[in-house]
């Protein structure tokens, strides 16, 4: 079984199809989602996509450094940002017109 | 700091005091205009008084040169990496301009005494658009005299827009919109000037020593000329003249009709022939029917108008079109009949428009249908009325014949680059307007000053007040002046406008 | 050059006072006293005019009657330089017809000003009157003394503008104002014309001077002429110059240059002359007060057309043409504007075209002369001079009439012989002059035009003077007849008074003058060209000429004497044709439609629209286009921030599919 792991240990362009994979989902769920936290979900993953590449770039790439995983926990942090901040417009938005489907925000062009 | 940078500081410090007095103190606010721009006036007539020491004793001298030369020069490098520098610096022309311009705005601040609402912006924007028609004179720097040219332009907008009558937004929007669409042409050619050059400087004075091919000349010339040759109110990109010039305030007619349409004529001479010699040889019979259009159909758009100003505003087509048409000439007579008729225009119109202010701000209306034998209750102002016509007219004796007979004498001796019988026929053709000219200025001012009066309510309406006499006064003396004792102002720019003649035929 | 006399080397002071008068008066005086205004002004022409008679009294004591007299220019300074080789000068010619014209003006002026001062008193305007008039006699005075065809036409614009002040004077009265207006207007049509034969004149004379200019300068110094330049009269009239501009052989439509040119400066002289077609002005311009119609538009500016074709007289000669052009054109008009003055009842338009006659006398008399029959030339000048008075004193004694019954009309006159026997002597007088009626001044000009018409071969011309010279009688007497003879017809005029002595004391000097002034030998003085005899009375022309006055005289006393009962019953008889004359051939109601529906509606109201809608639209559909294409572009603008991400998302994997592309 670890043989056969190891024989077929997934090299970078797994990872890469994986994260590319995450990273549409999470692209269409940005574009399509009406709920605003739908969208912030559809970005979290994004986000995470990215992530997980530079951890991925790094594991193949430098071994011996850290500074993919450092980056990775930088954009964690930043993405735990993002949703506080996110997550409280919506929260006012929906206290203003009592609705978070995007759709009816337009306010843009008015 | 020289004389030169004063004059453009003198109204740029007058408009910075103007910005921090407070709003409520507006009777200070134009009191330090006109004590401004009437310092502004002593520094010109001081520069004049240099200029003539300096450069009169060397007039003769200039008989065959090829390059201008300038008096007074401050030259401060600015971006070394692009060869741009402040440089200033004054000949005969531009200082011909600065006394243009210098009398203008004293005069329209005077005829500006009485506005009301926002004085403190009015009155720093007026001074600020001033100070880069200054700074456009007397800049030598391709770099410099673009981007006061712009500063010159802009505010304009504004003035229109808010202190503007009549339909002021739209006509604020296409003056702004076409006088941009005329720089940017102007622009690309400065910077296809300034590459094409490879000698990485806007001097003007320098540039005009680089070679410049045919195939160069030949398109960038036509740019460089259409672009200046809008704010000139070339045909047919003229259209922003009347609406604009009609919705403006009093003085900023006075100005822009006065001044800033001169920056065309200005530009066309000092940039376009000057710096294209060629291109000018090339395209210059083109130039010259155009700019017989726009003499003739100017004076006649002018005979059918009921509005003052549009009358003005087609009469000032038809005016600047001599100062294209001379330019266009390529001769010496021409280019001199040009500057003059810049001057003469310049005062001519100011106090057209200042008139006109005043006369609307009795009697309430512009249309020319309702006013009739205002003359007798205003004398003063009919007078000074009719002496503008009859210098629009070109009556001799005022400054507008002095003109229009130099580009007349220009065009029908005409240049060896354009057949001698077109030259002729299109000058006759332009001549034509002096009869035009005076069957809409004599009809004009009959409808408005003589006859009875058509309404009770003028009855009580009253001259002009000592502000608005000291206004008009100055700009009638001085068409007098120039037309009575041209030598003086024909000394002044003849030995300045001879390089660029000169260039045309090395 | 001999040395010259106070007098001639300033004769600047000539033209001087009255501009000096007009700035003083109209700036300082003016506003402070209306009568001061009046006394100044008149006293400055009246120096002027002292001064004038001792130049002319300089002059011919230094070049004798009857021998040469050569034209020099004794003053002049640089005014306008176009270019190196091209200046205008500003000087004093002074020769025969200058020294002439400023005795004429500058006595006639005079006079006028000094009757002006009876005849405006009370006027609201009495001082911008006299501020207008000197302004006027400046503007003349620098006409007459021109040395070069520019200050011609500098001073030429100058006294039509204040001619058109002066016939506007009444800016109230719409008549007055339309009549300025149209006076100016057509002036300055005319004036076109000038303006572009000067500019011919001064183009190739200014090309030739280089090579001409030596052969021509040796001989000027001596005359004063120091600094000869193209637009000098010295050049343009000189034989080498107009032999080489006829040498040119340049062509307009088939006539030579040397004509063009001449022709376009006589059709700026004949607007201001008033010559037929350009005569529609004069008529009109008899709105301004009378003493502006007896100095401007009798005596002084509407000869200066006459004064320009005999500045140029050698110019025009060497063109032939265009001296003939001026001979039937002169020739016509007097014709033409005998016959309307026959119907006219407003007693100052009679006058005025008896002007017109007249001047159309002096512009044949011009024209039928040749540099080797210059008679024409002398009896041209000898008629403008006495005309010159007679004609003022017309206007003046008309003026007289006028004020005293208040209107123009001469069916509102009658009898006033008795009540104003001063005027009527003066009025008789110049009527009497004008007829040529022996010993009178009028005989002796007249008989010197008919004179220098008959020996020329111009038969026509001959002829028709000899037809005018018996209408202008018939005309003349019938405004006296009616004025002055028969009933009153009005209150006014029964209760009419003599001026008062301001008025009548010019009137009576002119009387005297207009009796006299014919006993002038003008010919010794005023001459161009070969030398003449001193002319005699030639009987051939006399006898017939006086006949023929006599016999206008009688038939006016038959028509009108009585009331003129059988002049209305004349009328009647002529229908149409006493109709037509009566509107003047319905020349005026030709211009109106050529002006107002011609000129406005097919020229200027449709440059107006097309400038607003076609140019203008132009500007306003690129606005709108733009515009257009900003509101169909904004549809894009969702205000939908997903809809932006699909677009942003196509838009990248767009760009990448091209760099793939391109990389691959």
């Amino acid at each position: 079984m670890m043989n056969f792991l190891a024989a077929h240990a997934p090299g970078p362009t797994h990872w890469l199809f994986l994260t590319t994979i995450l990273f549409s989902i999470g692209l269409c769920g940005l574009l399509t989602r009406r709920n605003a936290v739908g969208i912030l979900m559809a970005v979290e993953l994004m986000l995470n996509s990215a992530a997980m590449n530079f951890v991925v770039f790094n594991r193949f790439c430098v071994p011996a450094g850290v500074d993919g995983q450092v980056m990775a926990i930088f954009v964690i942090a930043v993405a735990a940002a993002e949703v506080v901040v996110g997550m409280a417009i919506f929260v006012a938005i929906f206290r203003y017109c009592s609705t978070i489907d995007v759709s009816k925000m337009n306010l843009m062009k008015k | 700091m020289g004389l030169v940078s004063w004059l453009i500081a003198v109204p740029f410090l007058t408009m910075l005091v103007v910005v921090f007095i407070p709003e409520r103190q507006w009777k200070l606010i134009r009191w330090v205009s006109a004590t401004g721009t009437s310092i502004h006036l002593v520094l010109t007539g001081k520069l004049v008084v240099n200029y003539w020491q300096a450069a009169m004793p060397e007039a003769e001298s200039m008989k065959h040169a090829l390059f201008t030369k300038l008096y007074f020069v401050e030259r401060v490098p600015w971006f070394e990496s692009l060869g741009i520098q402040y440089y200033v610096g004054v000949d005969g022309i531009s200082v011909a301009m600065v006394i243009l311009t210098s009398i203008i705005i004293f005069t329209g601040v005077l005829a500006s005494w009485y506005v009301e609402i926002r004085v403190k912006e009015f009155f720093a924007l007026l001074l600020l658009l001033v100070t880069g028609v200054f700074g456009v004179f007397l800049s030598f720097d391709l770099f410099l005299f673009f981007m006061f040219y712009e500063l010159a332009v802009l505010p304009m907008y504004l003035l229109i827009g808010i202190w503007g009558t009549g339909p002021k937004e739209y006509s604020a929007m296409k003056l702004t919109l076409m006088l941009l669409v005329g720089s940017a042409f102007v622009l690309v050619g400065f910077l296809a000037l300034y590459h094409a050059s490879g000698m990485h400087t806007f001097d003007l004075i320098r540039l005009s020593e680089a070679k410049y091919s045919h195939e160069f000349q030949r398109w960038v010339f036509p740019m460089v000329f259409v672009g200046f040759g809008v704010i000139g109110a070339l045909y047919p990109l003229h259209t922003w003249s009347p609406d604009g010039h009609s919705s403006a305030p009093t003085a900023v007619s006075m100005l822009h009709a006065g001044v800033l349409m001169k920056l065309g004529g200005y530009g066309a001479l000092r940039i376009a022939v000057y710096l294209l010699p060629e291109g000018a040889k090339m395209w210059g019979v083109v130039f010259m029917c155009l700019t017989t259009v726009n003499i003739l159909y100017g004076s006649f758009g002018a005979v059918m108008q009921k509005d003052l100003k549009y009358f003005t505003a087609y009469s000032s087509v038809s005016h600047c079109g001599f100062v294209l048409f001379g330019v266009a000439t390529l001769n010496l007579i021409g280019f001199k009949g040009a500057v003059i008729q810049m001057f003469s225009h310049g005062i001519m119109t100011g106090l057209f428009f200042g008139l006109i202010g005043m006369v609307y701000g009795r009697s309430h209306t512009r249309i020319i249908p309702e006013m009739g034998g205002l003359g007798k209750v205003m004398p003063w102002l009919a007078t000074c009325f009719y002496i503008g016509g009859l210098a629009s007219l070109g009556l001799p004796g005022l400054s507008g014949f002095v003109a229009e007979t130099h580009v007349f004498l220009g065009g029908f001796f005409g240049n060896p680059w354009t057949s001698s019988v077109l030259t002729k026929v299109l000058t006759i053709i332009a001549t034509m307007s002096i009869v035009v000219t005076a069957v809409y200025v004599l009809r004009g001012l009959a409808l408005v000053f003589q006859g009875p009066i058509t309404n009770p309510h003028y009855e009580e309406l009253t001259d002009a007040t000592l502000p608005e006499k000291i206004s008009t006064g100055v700009l009638v003396a001085t068409l007098i002046v120039v037309g009575l004792l041209p030598f003086f102002f024909i000394d002044l720019i003849e030995s300045s406008v001879m390089p660029i003649f000169n260039r045309l035929n090395m | 050059m001999e040395q010259l006399g106070f007098a001639l080397q300033h004769a600047w002071v000539v033209p001087a006072l009255p501009l000096a008068s007009f700035a003083i008066v109209g700036l300082f005086i003016r506003p402070v006293s209306n009568k001061a205004a009046g006394v100044v002004g008149t006293a400055a022409i009246f120096a002027s005019a002292f001064f004038a008679y001792w130049l002319a009294w300089e002059y011919y004591t230094l070049y004798p009657a009857g021998g040469e007299h050569p034209a020099i220019i004794p003053w002049a300074f640089e005014w306008l330089r176009y270019q190196a080789g091209l200046t205008v000068n500003v000087g004093v010619l002074v020769d025969p017809i200058s020294v002439l014209l400023m005795v004429v003006v500058t006595t006639v002026s005079a006079l006028v000003h000094l009757y002006s001062i009876g005849y405006m008193h009370g006027d609201y305007g009495y001082g911008r009157f006299f501020t207008y008039m000197n302004l006027f006699t400046f503007s003349m005075l620098g006409l007459v003394v021109a040395p070069n065809i520019l200050q011609m036409y500098v001073c030429w614009e100058l006294v039509g503008v204040s001619s058109f002040l002066l016939i506007g004077f009444y800016y109230q009265k719409p008549s007055a104002v339309s009549a300025s207006k149209k006076a100016f207007i057509v002036t300055r049509f005319a004036d076109l014309g000038f303006m572009i034969g000067v500019l011919i004149l001064g183009y190739f004379g200014y090309n030739s001077f280089g090579e001409l200019a030596a052969s021509i300068t040796p001989g000027m110094a001596e005359h004063g002429v120091s600094n000869l330049q193209p637009f000098d009269f010295h050049y343009l009239n000189h034989p080498v110059f107009l032999e080489h501009f006829k040498g040119l052989n340049i062509e307009v439509c088939g006539v030579g240059l040397l004509t063009v040119s001449m022709l376009l400066v006589f059709c700026g002289a004949a607007g201001k002359s008033a010559m037929f077609p350009l005569h529609i002005w004069l008529p009109d311009a008899m709105e301004g007060p009378t003493p502006v119609s007896a100095l401007i538009h009798a005596a002084t500016m509407v000869v200066a057309g006459v004064y320009l074709v005999a500045r140029l007289f050698p110019a025009f000669a060497a063109s032939g043409d265009a001296l003939l052009v001026v001979g039937y054109v002169g020739c016509f008009t007097s014709l033409f504007a005998a016959l309307i003055g026959i119907t006219q009842d407003d007693i100052k338009r009679v006058l005025a075209f008896s002007t017109l006659s007249q001047l159309g006398y002096m512009m044949l008399a011009l024209g039928v002369a040749t540099m080797e029959h210059p008679l024409g030339y002398t009896a041209s000048m000898f008629h403008l001079f006495t005309h010159a008075f007679f004609k003022a004193l017309l206007f003046l004694a008309a003026g007289a009439v006028i004020h005293a019954v208040h209107s123009n009309e001469i069916w509102e006159m009658g009898g006033l012989a008795k009540k104003m026997p001063i005027t009527h002597l003066c009025f008789l007088a110049a009527t009497l002059a004008i007829c040529g009626v022996p010993p009178l001044a009028g005989f002796f000009s007249k008989d010197e035009i008919l004179a220098a018409a008959l020996p020329t071969h111009h038969t026509i011309i001959f002829g028709i003077s000899l037809l005018v010279a018996a209408l202008t009688p018939f005309y003349m007497f019938r405004i006296y007849f009616i004025t002055f003879w028969g009933r009153h017809r009005t209150h006014h005029a029964e209760h009419a008074h003599e001026a008062p002595a301001v008025m009548w004391i010019p009137l009576a000097i002119l009387g005297v003058l207009s009796v006299i002034g014919g006993l002038v030998p003008m010919a010794s003085y005023v001459s161009i060209g070969e030398h003449m005899a001193h002319h005699g009375i030639n009987l051939a022309v006399a006898i017939p000429a006086t006949l023929a006055g006599l016999l206008g005289i009688g038939l006016s006393w038959f028509f009108y004497s009585n009331d003129a009962v059988r002049a209305a019953r004349a009328a009647e008889a002529f229908g149409v044709v006493y109709r037509t004359i009566k509107r003047k051939f319905y020349v005026d109601e030709v211009y109106l439609f050529v002006t107002h529906n011609i000129i406005f509606g097919y020229v200027a109201r449709p440059i107006a629209w097309f400038d607003r809608r076609v140019v203008d639209g132009g500007v306003n559909l690129s606005g709108w286009s733009t515009r257009m294409t900003g509101w169909v572009l904004s549809h894009l603008q969702t205000g939908q921030v997903q809809g932006y991400g699909i677009w942003y998302t196509a838009g990248a994997l767009f760009v990448l599919l091209i760099l793939w592309a391109a990389l691959v």
